[in-house]
């Protein structure tokens, strides 16, 4: 492997020495890909005819008067197939296991959102599908966990370390070692060792893409501010990827949890808390103690609940080119209430964080401005959590009827 | 003397040397001790100390557990390094730190090695680290006269041996085959024709590891390689039967 996929000090890949040769397998099938003209539109065509690409963008009128900010413009990711962005990384990593023969496909997951893509992805091209799940997230997403299952994927509980998604790369990177020949990991975001962070964000750049098509050709001018939830960082580089160039304001908006002077968060960018370090095959800001030992994080959304980020997310923090801001539990929820209530769109947790950010800042803009909020995902998968937040009367009347019917 | 030279010379008297392996901390500091001392009076010739870290991510579940469990029992960087000196200046055989590469990062790579070598330890395994990536690393230890362990592989490639060949020094680390520690090695041809690969790709001592777990497979490495390592098959047998089951494995695998 010759370029390292650094940015400014950022990335890197490092991995175990039985990796080397499938690392440069993989980058050597991605170049390929990047340079052959056919594969980009072969990429668009599976994007437009197997899922809802180009995905639209939608004024937020009711939002918009609310407000009585900035024009509201809401990117569609949450009509992709299985309801996220993450479907786009996947049947592009999918295009790449088809080129390199493989016939088995392995992913870490969170939320379950890139669980479930990937599980599609391999029924539709025929591959075999072990996804991996840190036990905290099975027990909170478990409408994702049964379709990954009835898609015909083998869920693996991940009971090592702090059992989220960081415990599930680990334990998805143990499966690889041993199985590179035939299997290949579809890492779900744009982090870990190089070129992940390239492949991921290359597939997820389509939002930007079309995003700024779809913004001109409506109001014939950029917006002054984009909002993306941060995770890993795959949604917020696909969306920015198309607006670097332009004097737009970019912030990245991370999972404040229960506040990030509370210590339940994961703020790795906004907060002082993260600092930089190596592991799950990169460098990047983690939240990591002094010695270098990785935190425990928390967020309502399991999407964003992760203690690195994207290497590309802290190089240009480190430029200046992108703001980081958190959002916490509770004003998320705010957030999302309004959202349904006003618009009757339904974003997942992970994107509210989002909107939540955007809604603190659009009063500041006069109707001049346009802002574009991405919507990553919907909310239907956190139908429990949000329940729960909520105190549901009538959704725990339910739960508890059904239990009984199932005789607990 | 030099960790090469020790283990030539210690190769003139035996066909195999035996390096263990052990997560500083697990089940605690003392008890690492104890394993150590039960380990070296059994005659092991060389030993690796492990740094336990939250993200072990080259560990199968066994060492994976060890390192979460010395963690949770209140482990630091300062303290490993505390018993590390301790044993460096209890026991006359050469010990090597073996963690993963954001504990050095952390601590500062220059700083990390001269606290390596001002505790008399001789080198270090860090398997997340390719020389690609170590370029701070390989001269911090130069600099502190510390033998950079290097890892081979059977995915490596003869050229690809040569150059991690070039960064190496005292010996180099086999690993068996794919996947992580403490899962079953197949002691098959195979694994004999790739330790001759390795062995005409290297001019140093070659160590295997990653499944050893018995006389058996010591006896199967004798001239194929030099060093049988143990690492997960301790950790199971001090589980299940405490430091005099160490001491007897020990015993009869010499
Ligand atoms: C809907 C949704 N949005 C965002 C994320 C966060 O990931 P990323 O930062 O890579 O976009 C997830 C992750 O699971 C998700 O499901």
């Amino acid at each position: 492997m010759n370029s390292r996929g650094y940015h400014g000090e950022f990335g890197g890949a490092f991995i175990p020495e039985i990796l080397t040769a499938t690392f440069d397998q993989l980058v050597d099938a991605f170049e390929k890909a990047k340079n052959d003209p056919c594969f980009w539109e072969e990429y668009v065509d599976v994007m437009s005819t197997y899922s809802c690409r180009p995905t639209p963008l939608t004024f937020a009128g009711n939002l918009t008067n609310h407000f009585k900010g900035a024009r509201i413009y809401i990117k569609r990711e949450d009509l992709n197939h299985t309801g996220a962005h993450k479907a786009n990384n996947v049947m592009g990593q999918g295009l790449l296991v088809k080129r390199m023969g493989k016939h088995r496909v392995i992913a870490e997951t969170g939320a379950g959102q890139h669980g479930v893509a990937t599980a599609t992805m391999a029924a539709r091209f025929g591959f075999r599908c072990s996804i991996y799940m840190g036990e905290v997230d099975v027990d909170r997403q478990r409408p994702n966990v049964f379709w990954m299952e009835r898609l015909g994927a083998e869920v693996i509980p991940v009971k090592e370390g702090t059992r989220i998604l960081k415990d599930a790369i680990n334990e998805a990177f143990r499966d690889w070692v041993t199985n590179m020949d035939d299997t290949h990991y579809v890492l779900g975001t744009a982090c870990g060792p190089h070129p992940f962070p390239e492949i991921v964000s290359y597939f997820q750049s389509i939002i930007g893409k079309e995003a700024r098509d779809q913004i001109m050709e409506c109001e014939g001018k950029l917006p002054s501010r984009i909002y993306a939830c941060v995770g890993g960082g795959s949604n917020a580089l696909g969306i920015f990827s198309g607006f670097l160039d332009d004097g737009v304001e970019l912030v990245g908006v991370e999972a404040g949890g229960e506040g990030v002077d509370t210590g339940r968060h994961a703020s790795r960018l906004a907060s002082n808390a993260g600092s930089v370090g190596v592991a799950q095959g990169y460098k990047s800001y983690f939240l990591q103690d002094r010695d270098g030992q990785m935190e425990e994080t928390h967020s309502v959304a399991a999407g964003l609940d992760y203690v690195g980020v994207s290497p590309i997310l802290a190089s240009h923090r480190e430029r200046g080119r992108i703001r980081f801001e958190a959002a916490t539990d509770s004003e998320v929820l705010d957030a999302l209430s309004l959202t349904i209530k006003k618009e009757g769109l339904i974003p997942a947790l992970e994107s509210a964080h989002a909107f939540a950010q955007a809604f603190k800042e659009t009063p500041e803009l006069s109707r001049d401005h346009i802002i574009l909020i991405n919507q990553s995902g919907r909310g239907d998968k956190d139908i429990f959590t949000i329940a729960e937040a909520f105190s549901d009367p009538g959704w725990q009347k339910f739960i508890r009827k059904k239990g009984n019917e199932y005789g607990t | 003397m030099a960790l090469e030279t020790y283990l030539r010379n210690r190769l003139k008297k035996k066909d195999v040397l035996l390096m263990t392996h052990l997560v500083l901390g697990y089940p605690s500091l003392e008890d690492s001790f104890n394993i150590i001392e039960a380990m070296v009076e059994g005659g092991v010739d060389l030993m690796e100390l492990q740094i336990p870290f939250t993200e072990p991510i080259a560990d199968g579940p066994v060492i994976v557990r060890a390192n979460q469990r010395a963690l949770e029992g209140g482990a630091t960087v300062g303290s490993c390094l505390h018993l590390a000196e301790h044993v460096v200046r209890t026991f006359d055989i050469p010990f090597l730190i073996m963690t993963y590469y954001n504990i050095l990062f952390r601590y500062g790579v220059h700083d990390f090695a001269s606290a390596m070598a001002e505790r008399g330890l001789r080198g270090a395994i860090v398997p997340d680290l390719p020389p690609e990536e170590g370029k701070e690393y390989l001269e911090a230890m130069q600099k502190h006269d510390l033998a950079p362990i290097l890892i081979f592989s059977p995915a490596t490639s003869n050229d690809r041996m040569k150059y991690l060949d070039s960064f190496g020094k005292g010996f180099i680390y086999c690993v068996s085959r794919k996947g992580v520690t403490g899962a079953d090695t197949n002691f098959s041809a195979e694994l004999t024709s790739y330790l001759a690969r390795c062995r005409s790709a290297s001019r140093l001592p070659l160590a295997v590891g990653f499944g050893l777990k018995n006389k058996a497979h010591m006896e199967f490495l004798k001239g194929n390689a030099d060093i049988a390592v143990i690492g997960s098959q301790i950790i199971r047998i001090m589980e299940q039967e405490g430091m005099a089951g160490i001491r007897n494995f020990i015993k009869r695998l010499r």
